[in-house]
């Protein structure tokens, strides 16, 4: 369990018990205290905690992996910028001293060592630490805070010219959020333009500054209802090279890529893509990326907005005009942007007022916390991810589920205490892929099987529902679905990075439902298929493989009756488990064996070769004795080739031949011929126990 | 037996332990605990079983501890082990008289712990 404390957290990696007491021992008073006995599990440890743990104390010479081996795993995952290491060993050879301070430890001390120096030296660094974290969280957040004002500035700058030009005062809105819209497409699509996530921000934020010239334009033009005059006209275009001028003006700031783009945009955000656009008659790429953007939203936010010379045009519309070609010309890759984001765009500027309104007041949450308590903005997401992590230990440990979580890199799987104790596994297994606890419990198969359906998940659709057979605590196999999320980066594009999820036992329910699903398809007392599931298991042979060389075979026992009459229905239920089991025996895998009714049992099979040796074969193994009964069958054989591939006919065919054999003295096996076409029905349509029906009988012998 | 008496027993260092570890209780805690620390049992074992890179580590391990308490004696012999099972070379006659030594030392550590521990415990 999470003890509340506020004393900073120390890592001591190493494999002496001893060694550690004697650490702990001497700074446990001031500390708390984390022990890992080797390097794997010191790894592990950093993992889970790494954003608590103010220092690490490491040996070098472990078993599993060693102090060398930790170090790599920190500067691996850049643990080490952030956690100050000191290592304490009894190696004095140089060339380890050496290597360990390449490797980016803070100090080293050797072993035997004086308690007071230790305690120096783990404080000392520890503060100099904190120094440099409080001085780093510091600087993040005045850069948020420039960041923030910057933009405020340029929000307000920009509304002062919309004021003055009559407009909603959403414009320059809508021209940020169509050119960071329109700029994820395009970087996404090519990389032409070399667009950074950095450069996609600064130019959305310069946008805002398209129509700074027009401050300098005279109310009366700027606002004029009707047509311009040419002279009117050309004032008003100078807007745009006013704008850029008064940029250029501020020599102080040209180095600032937000300048750059701010001036792109304001002097070429009316050129055209075929060169007969102002000031400077640019054209196709000679444009900047940045204007050439910006033209296009200022476009197109211009149709859809109402205008003192012209109503809103519909969203549809507008697409429909600036693809049409009405509103100038424009790089086709971007129109082709347009196109794709166009329904992107509407949710976009649709949700653009609600999300004002709540960015407002989370603004005025944050400025009301900033005031209560003296915490900056790193240190507050620090303590929600903490209480988090807090909150989420405290539900696993409560509810009795396996849950997991993986993580690609480092490959490490964690479990809950009360999962890894119901599996019986560790509940940190590193690599677990190569770890032969974790592939005896799942099996190499599930694990690959598991990997490939999570990695063939999208960000949008990460969860995967997976049956398999887990060994849990190294005895039984038990089905158990596993639910799992995959998880993905915010990358573009996303990176598979683990994966979280629980496991359940299903196996209850799931042999139930199996054995439910036994008893509606076989026959209770011979374990046979019965009739109905053997029919659809042939129509499906024969669908699947019409020319195979089939023969469907009916046959009961003779006398059978007697065997009930004389011995009882409990010897006639053994005799027929007992013929069951020998036609088992006789048929191939791939045969079909049914009890169809009473003493009545049917076989599918197919021959490579000729049919009658396999049925001949079959037909001795069944007859022979069960205990004092002497065990005689009499069957009819249907053969596709004489009857054809229909399943009604093979069985009528069959029952045929078998009744052709009843008559003529049963006690041996016909093939169905055109002789019989005319003979009855073997088989009762009720359920078939009894011998022949008695028009049969009389008939006896006539054959 | 007062807690110098052992050192002297065990053929230690008293003042260097007190010296380094600077409280006598901290230093009469660990020398308590010695004899729980599982190293020696697995340098045996280690050792019979033809285990060099384990037997490495266990007398390593003996080493530190020992330089920590300053058991000078043990120390020692432990230290020469140590060096001899490193990058599991040795050879292995030097490496059967050394370990025998390493058991004297220790055996005798141990003798004069445990009847520390039974007079303290008294």
């Amino acid at each position: 369990m999470e003890r509340a404390t506020n004393k900073q957290k120390i890592l001591i990696v190493d494999d002496s018990e001893m060694n550690r007491a004697i650490l702990a021992d001497m700074l446990g008073n001031e500390f708390d205290i984390l022990e890992a006995e080797d390097g794997s599990e010191g790894v592990a440890m950093l993992q889970r905690h790494s954003m608590e743990i103010s220092l690490v104390l490491l040996d070098i010479v472990m078993p599993k992996m060693d102090g060398f081996g930790v170090l790599t795993m920190m500067n691996k995952y850049h643990w080490i910028e952030d956690i100050p290491v000191i290592m304490i060993s009894a190696e004095r050879g140089s060339s380890h001293v050496e290597r360990a301070f390449e490797m980016g430890i803070t100090d080293f001390i050797s072993r035997p060592f004086d308690a007071l120096i230790v305690h120096r030296r783990v404080v000392n660094t520890i503060l100099l630490y904190a120094k440099q974290k409080k001085l780093m969280s510091l600087v993040a957040d005045q850069i948020y805070e420039k960041e923030h004002r910057s933009s405020l500035m340029i929000d307000i700058l920009s509304h002062i010219v919309e004021f003055r030009n009559g407009e909603s005062g959403m414009h320059v809105r809508h021209v940020h959020i169509l050119t960071e819209t329109m700029l994820t497409v395009l970087a996404r699509k090519t990389d032409r333009y070399h667009l950074t996530p950095t450069d996609i921000s600064v130019i959305s934020t310069a946008s805002a500054l398209h129509d700074i010239g027009k401050i300098a334009i005279p109310e009366e033009i700027l606002n004029k209802p009707g047509k311009f005059t040419p002279e009117e006209f050309a004032i008003m275009k100078s807007h745009s090279m006013v704008g850029a001028e008064m940029l250029e003006g501020l020599s102080a700031y040209q180095d600032e890529p937000l300048m750059k783009a701010a001036y792109e945009i304001c002097r070429w955000h009316h050129e055209r893509w075929d060169g007969r656009g102002y000031p400077d008659g640019l054209k196709e790429d000679e444009i900047p990326i940045s204007a050439q953007i910006v033209a296009l939203a200022d476009v197109y936010d211009a149709l859809t907005s109402e205008r003192v010379y012209k109503p809103a045009f519909s969203h549809e519309k507008a697409v429909e005009m600036i693809l049409n070609g009405e509103c100038g010309t424009f790089n086709p890759l971007l129109m082709d942007c347009l196109r794709d984001c166009a329904d992107e765009i509407q949710t976009e500027l649709g949700n653009d007022n609600a999300l004002r309104q709540n960015q407002r007041e989370m603004q005025n949450v944050a400025r009301e916390l900033h005031k209560h308590e003296e915490l900056t903005a790193s240190e507050r997401t620090l303590e929600l991810l903490e209480h988090e992590r807090m909150k989420y230990s405290f539900f696993a440990a409560m509810t009795e589920e396996i849950q997991f979580e993986y993580t690609v890199q480092p490959s490490m799987a964690t479990l809950s205490a009360w999962g890894a104790e119901r599996l019986g596994v560790d509940e940190i297994i590193m690599d677990p892929e190569h770890n032969e606890q974790a592939m005896k419990l799942l099996g190499r198969e599930n694990w690959q099987g598991l990997a490939d359906a999570l990695h063939a998940t999208t960000p949008g659709n990460p969860v995967v529902t997976y049956d398999c057979m887990i060994h849990y605590d190294d005895s039984e196999a038990r089905w158990t679905r596993i639910i799992a999320r995959a998880t993905w980066s915010s990358d573009e594009p996303p990176r598979y990075t683990g994966a979280i999820g629980k496991a359940m036992d299903i196996h209850d329910s799931r042999t139930q439902m199996d054995n439910l699903e036994r008893m509606a398809t076989h026959d209770a007392m011979t374990g046979l298929l019965n009739h109905a599931t053997a029919k659809k298991r042939v129509l499906e042979r024969l669908k699947e493989r019409p020319d195979g060389k089939y023969a469907l075979v009916i046959f009961d026992l003779d006398h059978f009756k007697q065997a009930n009459d004389t011995y009882g229905h409990m010897f006639g239920d053994r005799v027929l488990i007992h013929v069951a089991n020998k036609l088992r025996q006789s048929i191939r895998d791939g045969d079909i064996a049914a009890r169809v009714g009473g003493d009545e049992f049917l076989i599918f099979l197919e021959c490579k070769m000729e049919i009658e040796p396999a049925v001949e074969r079959i037909y001795s193994a069944l007859t022979g004795r069960f205990e004092n009964f002497p065990i005689s069958v009499s069957m009819g054989v249907a053969a596709i080739e004489s009857v054809g591939a229909d399943y009604n006919a093979l069985f009528q065919a069959a029952d045929r031949a078998l009744y052709t054999v009843k008559r003529s003295g049963r006690g041996y096996f016909r093939f169905y011929d055109d002789s019989m076409e005319n003979t009855l029905s073997a088989i009762s349509p009720i359920d078939g126990g009894q011998e022949a029906p008695p028009s049969a009988q009389t008939e006896k012998g006539e054959c | 037996m007062t807690l110098k008496e052992c050192y002297a027993a065990l053929g230690g260092d008293y003042d260097e332990a007190i010296g380094r570890l600077r409280s006598e209780r901290l230093v009469q805690k660990f020398v308590l605990k010695f004899l729980d620390d599982g190293s020696y049992d697995l340098l045996c074992r280690s050792l019979e079983g033809g285990n060099q890179e384990e037997a490495f580590r266990a007398a390593h391990t003996i080493k530190g501890v020992c330089s920590n308490l300053a058991f000078t004696k043990l120390l020692d012999s432990s230290s020469r082990l140590t060096e001899l099972l490193r990058e599991g070379g040795g050879d292995p006659e030097e490496v059967g008289k050394l370990f025998e030594q390493v058991q004297e030392d220790y055996r005798r550590a141990a003798q004069a712990i445990q009847s520390f521990r039974e007079e303290a415990e008294a």
